[in-house]
């Protein structure tokens, strides 16, 4: 183990009304075992032993699982590691001398609330208009009877492997949410249980999207290489396959 | 306090028939009439609340984060079990009712553990209908494999995201109740404490954490699903917001405690390795279906374990419990690693540490096949620690991970205030003194699909519940001492931080307390000297605790400040409970009571029972009541997994 000395330059915003600018901490003797977040603990003890305001920041399971965190670290979404949560970064991959820009995940679907954290509801609204199967609770077949050879269901696996965190549209140029929608819509178009609705589901969560505020894929990618879970943009491609068919089919 | 379990009469199998028979009903029409409050967004919660407003309730369902599919379930990974059988190899409604009774060392009720069997099957069937990506067969039939104290394969997966998987289908299901309207969703909501009107619980005072506002909920039930108090320890694999506020509130309002010292220490964490630490990551129980957990024989060994050889190792799980070998239940295989550390053969750099080596099954299986069933596992692990198990085996130690003890609640989940619900880990009911892999989602999903369905239409068939409405001067009262509350952890923040401790400072202390003398072993002088230090360390928190900002506003410290102000509370409620029972039992290991071969000992005659604490005033000790535990269908015999 060794330890580091870092400069920081945080995005601070009070709310969504107020302007936000860049604040620069100094931080000395940074563990490189620590995880990113934890360095941030270590500053927002600081600040509060020097009576100023902690650095808010969303963030819970701490296992890059939950989705919660997230920030465009020197202007990569969830940092330099490649399939990591802000969460599980770790500092050994900075140097000691770094400046590390620390932003918010920007876009005009995701309000700022204050410093970095932000407002996702937009994409459980994406879920609302259609991510489901319709199905109650209550006289379901039993499992065994709806056979899935193992290549569908990794597929779809790989697809609901999403953690929701927003990297994919703050990522993007267009502000796009299509890799978060495109894996949902995948999930349910390759399982026979999403069948029935596939139509009405591929327009109904496409219309949410627009709705929204987000843009259009426009094939640079970025997403992709930030997604924390690895979601491949050949969701994106299914969707849309999904979106025309429903546009020609019809009613 | 009376406590009436209200378990059914009739054979064990058909207890759960004959009650859903004999519970009341509402007609269809008539549900939208009622409203019901559901507080957490889990397993337990998304699930109560897609599937009462299914049935045509009104549901208001909260949690704490920008979204509900964030809840810690989502952090499960080995799987989640069911009586399905599908494997031929002898599984049964019966044997995992009993598995799970053994397992939780006879500290369960038989009623309520079989009937969370029999539900298993339906779960399973639920979640694959919702799309639920589990793992299949070549031959596209569902995949099952062993898990954590089993011998038969039963339990689902879905990579090593189980929880994740499960969460999301439950998350689904709540979201089309949104669309539809059945459901009103308030994110970033904190629920502050519970209204009690004439007896009945009647709403919540929730804080708006964007806002500070303070806001009042009235309904005609409340359904508690706030998980567990795994962070009173400060370290724990719980998620960063997991807190006991909801639960202690609701214990400070009338509703008795169940076995609070009854907490699960998971064997395979990665082990500590500094003080900044902010929490500890679990890996999968499932990778000691593959590894082989040993420390070296000569504790002066200090070599690379590559180094080691064989003849060097002891493998203590394997040799000690040759049945069960590595897949011995939790609470054994922590106790195990702690022995062993405590003899000075611990490993890395702390000396806290046992290794788990997949060398040998990548020799036999290959690394396609190990890194196919534990790649994410990997992957994880050298996030973390910057070392690949593949090449040099792992390191662990147990780490705290679950609750068993939560509020008491009678076989309808409903605790002892009328009207008020407690589902998943927030109660206490099916693990008894220990639980055993894979269940904690089975229960989640069975009190929220499957139980609390039959025990609302049953208390709004059988009670007459006249209107309430949030204006009424109890919501007042209870806004009021909200605010006061709020005020007083703010009390200092205008004074600066100048010879002030942060909110931080206090949490560690009080878990380093509890983990020290209410953690993997306990006894009688160390719990003495918990209940002495912690009011100590509670006087220090509200006499010098720094808040920054104000409560106007969001403000992560203050939140934090209100979660720990109550497990300090809380704690006291663990260690008395730890200390009055003097027996040894699943988790539970007081070192007064062992059998010569230092496992748990317990103590039929004297504490067959279930410890249920009721809160008695802040200056006031608790008082203890005692729900006696029948067993009619097993006979409580010396857990042995040799």
């Amino acid at each position: 183990m060794s330890s580091i000395d870092l400069t920081l330059k945080i995005w601070r915003q009070k709310n969504n009304d107020s302007l936000g600018d860049f604040e620069t901490y100094i931080l000395r003797d940074i563990s490189t075992d620590m995880s990113f977040l934890e360095m941030i603990d270590v500053l927002n003890e600081q600040l509060t032993r020097e009576g100023k305001d902690p650095v808010a920041f969303d963030h819970d399971c701490r296992e890059g699982i939950c989705g919660m965190c997230g920030a465009v670290v020197d202007g990569v979404a969830h940092g330099p590691d490649r399939e990591t949560t802000l969460c599980q970064l770790h500092m050994r991959k900075f140097k000691s001398g770094d400046t590390i820009v620390i932003e918010p995940f920007r876009s005009i679907a995701f309000p700022i609330k204050k410093d970095l954290m932000v407002d996702r509801s937009a994409l459980d609204r994406i879920i609302q208009a259609g991510g489901y199967v319709s199905v109650n609770t209550g006289g379901t077949v039993d499992g065994n009877s709806i056979p899935i050879g193992t290549e569908t269901a990794e597929l779809a696996m790989d697809a609901a492997a999403c953690i929701g965190c927003g990297a994919c549209v703050a990522s993007c140029p267009n502000s796009a949410a299509m890799l978060f929608t495109g894996a949902k819509i995948s999930q349910l178009s390759l399982l026979p249980q999403g069948l029935p609705e596939r139509k009405e589901r591929a327009r109904s969560m496409v219309a949410q999207m627009d709705k929204e505020g987000f843009g259009y894929c426009s094939n640079e990618k970025e997403c992709e290489a930030v997604c924390p879970k690895g979601i491949s943009i050949r969701n994106i491609a299914r969707m849309n396959r999904e979106f025309l068919r429903s546009l020609l089919l019809g009613e | 306090m009376e406590l009436n379990s209200r378990i059914p009469s009739g054979p064990l199998a058909e207890k759960w028939d004959s009650h859903r028979f004999q519970s009341k009903l509402v007609n269809p029409a008539n549900r939208r009439k009622f409203r019901i409050i559901v507080v957490g967004t889990g397993l337990a919660g998304a699930s109560a609340a897609a599937t009462l407003a299914e049935l045509g309730y009104k549901v208001d369902a909260f949690c704490l984060h920008d979204s509900p599919r964030r809840a810690h379930s989502i952090a499960a990974q080995g799987g989640i079990n069911a009586a399905k059988n599908y494997q031929n190899d002898g599984d049964s409604v019966f044997r995992l009712f009993y598995d799970t009774i053994k397992g939780g060392d006879f500290r369960a009720r038989e009623a309520n553990v079989y009937r969370l069997a029999q539900v298993s099957t339906e779960i399973i069937d639920q979640c694959v209908a919702q799309g639920v990506p589990f793992a299949r067969e070549y031959g596209g039939t569902l995949a099952n494999r062993s898990f954590g104290g089993a011998q038969v394969s039963r339990t689902f997966y879905a990579r090593g995201q189980t929880g994740q998987q499960l969460l999301l289908g439950a998350y689904s299901a709540l979201s089309r109740q949104i669309n539809s309207g059945g459901v009103s969703m308030y994110n970033r909501r904190e629920m502050m404490d519970v209204v009690i009107v004439d007896g009945r619980a009647r709403g919540i005072v929730v804080r708006n954490m964007i806002t500070g506002a303070i806001e009042s909920h009235s309904a005609d039930a409340v359904l508690l699903c706030t998980g567990g108090y795994g962070n009173a320890y400060f370290l724990s694999t719980n998620a960063m917001a997991s807190n006991v506020t909801a639960a202690w509130r609701a214990c400070k309002r009338g509703a008795a405690f169940a076995n609070p010292s009854f907490v699960q220490i998971h064997p395979t964490c990665i082990p500590v390795h500094g003080d900044y630490q902010s929490k500890l990551t679990l890996m999968s129980e499932s990778l000691r279906n593959d590894g082989r957990v040993w420390v070296p024989k000569n504790k002066e060994d200090k070599r690379p374990p590559a180094q080691i050889p064989e003849e060097d190792r002891d493998y203590y799980l394997e040799s000690k419990y040759p049945s069960f070998g590595n897949l011995v239940p939790r609470d054994v295989a922590s106790r195990n690693a702690k022995e062993q550390c405590d003899l000075g053969k611990g490993v890395g750099s702390t000396g806290l540490a046992v290794y788990l080596d997949f060398g040998d099954a990548i020799k036999r299986d290959g690394e396609d096949v190990i890194l196919r069933k534990y790649g994410n596992l990997f992957q994880m692990y050298e996030k973390i620690t910057d070392s690949n198990p593949m090449v040099e085996p792992m390191m662990i130690y147990p780490a705290v991970h679950y609750t068993m003890g939560g509020l008491w609640v009678d076989y309808n989940l409903m605790t002892t205030v009328p009207g008020l619900f407690a589902l998943g880990e927030c109660n206490f009911s099916d693990h008894g003194a220990n639980r055993l892999g894979a269940s904690a989602l089975m229960q989640g999903l069975a009190d929220g699909y499957f139980v609390i369905s039959t025990s609302i239409g049953n208390y709004f068939g059988s009670e007459t519940i006249s209107p309430v409405s949030s204006t009424d001067p109890a919501f007042k009262e209870v806004e009021n001492d909200v605010d006061t509350r709020l005020q007083k952890l703010l009390q200092n923040s205008s004074g600066g931080p100048a010879g002030k401790v942060t909110v931080d400072d206090v949490h560690k202390e009080v878990g380093r307390l509890l983990w020290d003398n209410c953690g993997m072993s306990r006894n009688r002088q160390g719990l003495e000297h918990a209940l002495e230090e912690l009011p100590k360390i509670r006087d220090k928190f509200w006499s010098s605790v720094y808040v920054p900002g104000a409560g106007e506003d969001i403000n992560q410290s203050l939140e934090k400040a209100g979660r720990v102000a109550d497990f300090l509370e809380f704690g006291e409620f663990m260690i008395r409970d730890a200390l009055s029972r003097e027996e040894s039992c699943g988790c539970h290991l007081r070192e007064e009571s062992q059998t010569e071969e230092n496992e748990a000992l317990r103590d039929d005659d004297n504490y067959s029972h279930v410890s249920v604490w009721e809160f008695k005033g802040d200056d006031q000790a608790p008082e203890m009541h005692k729900e006696p535990l029948v067993f009619e269908n097993v006979t409580p015999s010396q857990r042995s997994y040799k």
